[in-house]
């Protein structure tokens, strides 16, 4: 809104009024301001409000100051608007009514319709720049003026190949500026990774000084942290040395979560663990999987384990399977037979953590357990009822 | 004396044809045994599979559990396989259970006769199945196919030949 000056509503000489809208609103940025009933006017060199009661109220904005605008359709209860964003305002501006704003751009309200054909015109204004043909002196700054002059040097088709390659420097500027930012930022995200490694440290040295929870809690903050050095395609190249690289690094990374949870993780929960701690360097899930594939052949404490029923889980070697099986058996002896649901029920029950853990998170115990129950049966331990009240376990009395 | 069903029979996964190979093979090992008793107990040599269904064999209400008709086609084949049952027609809709095969049966009659000192002589079909002399017999009112297959059996082992005489078949054992 501070790029608008008072005026006194009258047009220059070779300024010529284009259209004119009653009922516009003007918003800076996102604020209504007080600015709420006028009449929008559009001459070839400015933009013009006024306000409807009160004509000693008119401000203007040189059609220049005009970065690029866009539509903002109406909703319920929201009239169309116009938002135009703009150009910084020049040194030696008029006063107008707001000295600062926050906000690089304006809204037009339109409460009365008529947001179409004034985009239209406006749009046409825009490009054909008519302003620049006989300026208006008292807006115009100095800045923009000299780009003007440039540009009505070089009209024609040189004119327009120098645009061009003016763009083309422009956005390849910009986007050199961005890639800065972000190795600049991981940067920053390796030290970050090493704070919270001496961190850890500490802790392990301080434990007993903090209390349990308040432990736990930092770990998990921690581990959602980071892999400082991740192995990427770009450090270990393709194929299977770049998997056996990154298997030895997610071997390491997940030892600790797997054996807090029980020793057993569904490979999507791993897929997202690893991506948080790596940041920026995400993995794919198929380079995931990959590398899950050879913990075994690298004779890793984890592996890969695929249930029947597609389900996917990092495991720990420890973490056995007859373990689970017999967990399954036992459940089931002492009920006499169970269904996965009744399963879920007497899992929660019995305070078994790693379910506790699964429930708590939200995910999947009941195709967990139900895994859990068609491997015991795959071993021969259970038989299975299936009825119509569904699917049941029985201990194998074959 | 009422049949006696073994302890399978209460439990209900025995209903669903488990998809564990080895519990299937001991499943299904259990339901021939079961239906050849129940058809022994009840004298049955024919079984419509559409029927069996809804036989106490295939179906305890008691448990409200019944074997699905795949599961029982299964168990019948299985049947075959093992040379108790023999499909009467091409859709395997009815077949013939033989409780005891042929050559069991065979054994069974040569047995009876020997001990009783009868080779060599000559009896009509009628006369053994339901003959006064062989009537605590378990061959006793055996249908007459059965029996014929029976002696077949013995007749290709030599210790029997099936002698045709005006009304009907005779046999002589050796």
């Amino acid at each position: 809104m501070d790029r608008f000056s008072w005026a006194n509503g009258l047009l220059e000489i070779n300024e010529t009024l284009v259209i004119q809208q009653r009922g516009v609103r003007l918003y800076d940025g996102d604020d209504k301001s007080k600015l709420d009933v006028g009449v929008a006017l559009l001459s070839t060199h400015r933009l013009i409000w006024r306000d409807i009661k009160n004509h000693e109220c008119c401000l203007s904005m040189p059609l220049s100051q005009i970065i690029f605008f866009e539509e903002q359709a109406a909703g319920i209860g929201k009239s169309a608007k116009i938002v135009i964003h703009l150009h910084p305002p020049s040194a030696n501006k008029e006063p107008g009514p707001y000295q600062h704003s926050k906000y690089s751009y304006i809204k037009l309200s339109f409460k009365e319709h008529g947001q179409i054909e004034f985009y239209r015109r406006l749009t046409e204004e825009i490009t054909q720049r008519r302003w620049e043909n006989t300026s208006v002196s008292q807006s115009i700054s100095p800045g923009v003026s000299s780009q003007v002059g440039r540009f009505t040097r070089a009209v024609g088709i040189v004119g327009i190949e120098r645009k061009i390659e003016e763009k083309r420097k422009e956005t390849d500027k910009n986007i050199t500026e961005a890639f800065e930012d972000l190795s600049k930022l991981m940067v920053k995200a390796k030290e970050m990774v090493e704070l919270s490694k001496s961190i850890a440290n500490k802790i392990k040295d301080k434990q007993g000084d903090i209390t349990e929870d308040e432990t736990i809690r930092f770990k998990s903050y921690l581990l959602s942290m980071g892999i400082a050095n991740p192995v990427t395609r770009e450090t270990h190249g393709s194929g299977t040395h770049y998997h056996m690289q990154l298997a030895k690094q997610l071997g390491d990374m997940l030892q600790a979560p797997l054996e807090e949870q029980g020793g057993m993780m569904a490979l999507t929960e791993v897929y997202c663990l690893v991506n948080r701690a790596r940041g920026m360097e995400l993995l794919s899930p198929e380079d995931l999987l990959n590398a899950c594939k050879i913990f075994e052949s690298l004779k890793f404490p984890l592996r890969l384990r695929v249930f029947d029923s597609g389900v996917m889980v990092v495991q720990l070697q420890s973490h056995s399977e007859e373990e689970m099986i017999a967990s399954a058996l036992d459940n089931v002896t002492e009920k006499g037979s169970l269904t996965a649901e009744e399963f879920v029920f007497t899992e929660i029950d019995s305070g078994n953590s790693f379910s506790l853990h699964l429930i708590h998170t939200c995910r999947d115990l009941l195709s967990f357990l139900l895994c859990r129950l068609l491997l015991a049966e795959k071993m021969g331990h259970l038989c299975r009822d299936d009825s119509v009240e569904g699917l049941r376990f029985y201990p194998n009395l074959f | 004396m009422s049949f006696e069903w073994p302890w399978q029979y209460n439990f209900p996964p025995f209903f669903t044809l488990q998809p564990n190979v080895d519990t299937r093979q001991k499943q299904l090992a259990a339901w021939c045994s079961l239906a050849l008793t129940y058809c022994r107990h009840h004298k049955l040599y024919t079984l419509d599979i559409m029927e069996a269904q809804e036989s106490p064999v295939f179906n305890n209400k008691k448990i409200e559990r019944k074997l699905s008709m795949e599961a029982i086609q299964v168990v019948f084949e299985e049947l075959r396989k093992k040379g108790n049952l023999e499909w009467l027609d091409k859709n395997k809709s009815r077949c013939l259970v033989m409780w005891r095969r042929p050559e069991e049966w065979g054994k069974l009659i040569y047995q009876w006769v020997s001990r009783n000192g009868m080779v060599n002589s000559v009896f009509t079909l009628y006369e053994l199945s339901n003959g006064d002399d062989a009537e605590s017999e378990e061959f006793h009112g055996l249908e007459e196919w059965m029996l014929l297959r029976s002696l077949q059996a013995l007749q290709s082992d030599g210790k029997a030949e099936i002698i045709t005489m005006d009304e009907g078949k005779g046999v002589k054992f050796f």
